[in-house]
């Protein structure tokens, strides 16, 4: 990183201020596939460091292509991506791996090797980066258990529950300590439990100083706690607003307390009938 | 070596060993092309190395054997000896009396009793061996004493390695020609085999890039791949013929000929240089597939 630093032309105090406080920044981003096809349409905004951001929109609005482009897995037709310090538009080819090992990213299809085992898989990223192999298998070993997994560590991904294989993608983006997590729909297929679970990680991780850019539609999560919402439709920013503190949570612990509830008294119920029951044939 | 370069070395060589555990018949096929070029390889330049011997052992012989009459003098002799250094030709004479001839006569058929008591000095015929100091000027030399009336005899071994040098090219000729559809199989092999090889793996190398690889942690093992099929294909081939032609020299027909058993230390020095050439061949091939499949 500070090899790119030095690259950079001299700040004044203020850009120094803007580069310290903005983790990425769009300016008037387009991306066309085939020259006419438009999947985003000039799009600007910032995320400041530190932040728990939503991208939030339908499927096809252009939440993976904001992430694609933010990882320079694709390039802008038109405008400016700035990531941290690293200009994305003039950064060299050979800088990408140097980039990508700087940002935590949960994809959307999670993108796990199935051939390796769970360790091997949140592995990958520190021995990329030149970790010893027994400091990154230590390292990789602490974040799986972190996320829950510690059973599973020699498993591989084709034996593990969705939940489980998003915990896995987890660990591998945070196991290099990210300074900014882009999570693709990281709840997509998991049911409302698991999803507040791996929520709580992303949050966690934010607590730390990680910054969390997070796609999603499930307005529940969106709903329980995080510091904006950007929105997008057919590639445009819709909106872009503070998110709302109203705790989905509470209303999900309070609908699930409802339900252990109502389970019990099922139990009793039924408890009940038998006791009836055996009551009836001692008297006959 | 830094220990950083170790442990990625270590890595790389996992990862070459996973990959040719999985497709054990395209690695066989790779290994067993380049054994069988590197054998053809190396059959040819064990041939040319002995024809090369053949030529330098019949140039060391005297090319030119000038054999005199029995009323030739010594003097005589001296004087055509003078007459042939005058012209500035030769490089080395040497005569042979009839006695001197009777002795090498004898040790050659030591073991025939019967010949040895039929032969005396007086039957045989005193010489001079010639060594021109270029093959052109022996046809010469030859004209000058073919004339004498004192010679009987003259000897001229130009055609013989005149046969040989054309032979030797042939084989040379075919021999480069073979080698070269060989390498061109090999490398194409490998190119198909390396490039198979990464488009099944194709979305693995795409998250791993996804992640933060570099393309030379991709690319790496692929090279060292190529570098393994070389390396054994050189030694299996290249070790076998090589191994072969040793054996034979040392036990069976070719005991006896003048110019072998060749020494061991060329045999390894062949070998070596195939090894490198045929790392660097396969280095070469899979770098080609590299740049074609991992654009």
């Amino acid at each position: 990183m500070t090899k790119i630093v030095n690259c950079q032309p001299q700040l004044n105090r203020g850009q120094m201020l803007h580069v310290n406080l903005v983790m990425i920044e769009f300016k008037n981003v387009s991306k066309k596939f085939g020259g006419t096809n438009s999947v985003l349409d000039n799009i600007s905004f910032l995320i400041e460091k530190g932040s728990f951001v939503y991208l939030v929109g339908p499927t096809g609005s252009g939440k993976t292509t904001i992430f694609r482009l933010i990882i320079r897995d694709l390039f802008p037709t038109e405008g400016s991506i700035t990531l941290d310090q690293w200009d994305l538009f003039t950064l060299p080819k050979s800088k990408i791996p140097h980039l990508r090992r700087k940002v935590g990213v949960v994809f959307q299809d999670l993108k796990l090797l199935l051939d390796r085992t769970v360790i091997e898989n949140v592995m990958l990223p520190l021995q990329f980066s030149g970790v010893k192999d027994e400091e990154a298998r230590r390292r990789a070993e602490e974040i799986i258990i972190d996320v829950g997994l510690a059973e599973k560590l020699n498993k591989f991904p084709l034996q593990l529950s969705g939940g489980e294989k998003q915990r896995v993608a987890m660990a591998r983006a945070l196991v290099f300590n990210p300074e900014i997590i882009l999570a693709d729909e990281p709840t997509g297929n998991l049911d409302i439990q698991t999803s507040f679970q791996i929520l709580d990680l992303l949050k966690s991780i934010n607590k730390r100083g990680a910054t969390v850019f997070m796609a999603t539609h499930n307005e529940k999560l969106i709903d329980s706690g995080g510091d904006r919402i950007i929105i997008v439709e057919r590639g445009r920013i819709v909106e872009d607003k503070k998110a709302r503190q109203k705790s989905a949570r509470a209303d999900h612990e309070t609908g699930k307390k409802a339900k252990d509830e109502k389970e019990e008294l099922k139990k009793d119920k039924i408890k009940l009938e038998s006791l009836v029951e055996e009551k009836g044939k001692n008297v006959s | 070596m830094s220990l950083w370069w170790k442990r990625k070395e270590k890595m790389y060589l996992n990862t070459v060993a996973k990959y040719i555990r999985r497709s054990p018949y395209q690695a066989f096929s790779a290994a067993l092309i380049m054994s069988l070029t590197f054998f053809s390889i190396s059959v040819f330049a064990l041939l040319t190395i002995i024809s090369v011997r053949f030529i330098s052992y019949f140039e060391s012989r005297p090319q030119l054997t000038i054999f005199f009459k029995d009323n030739a003098s010594r003097e005589d002799i001296g004087q055509v000896q003078k007459q042939l250094e005058d012209t500035g030709k030769t490089s080395l004479m040497v005569y042979v009396s009839k006695e001197e001839a009777l002795k090498i006569y004898k040790e050659q058929n030591k073991n025939d009793p019967i010949l040895l008591d039929l032969v005396t000095a007086d039957i045989l015929p005193a010489s001079i061996e010639v060594q021109a100091k270029e093959a052109r000027y022996l046809s010469d030399l030859a004209g000058i004493v073919k004339g004498s009336e004192l010679v009987e005899e003259v000897i001229f071994q130009k055609d013989i390695v005149d046969t040989l040098i054309s032979w030797t090219n042939a084989v040379r000729y075919v021999g480069l020609a073979v080698i070269a559809i060989l390498v061109t199989v090999s490398v194409m092999v490998i190119i198909t085999i390396i490039g198979i090889k990464i488009t099944v793996r194709r979305e693995e190398i795409e998250i791993m890039k996804l992640i933060g690889a570099s393309n030379w942690f991709i690319r790496a093992p692929f090279l060292l791949e190529g570098i393994f099929y070389g390396f054994t294909g050189a030694f299996i081939g290249g070790g076998l013929a090589i191994g072969l032609f040793y054996y034979f020299s040392l036990e069976a027909f070719l005991r006896g000929v003048a110019i072998f058993p060749l020494s061991p230390v060329i045999m390894l020095e062949l070998l070596l240089v195939e090894v490198i050439i045929a790392c660097i061949l396969g280095t070469f091939a899979s770098y080609l597939a590299v740049l074609r499949y991992l654009k």
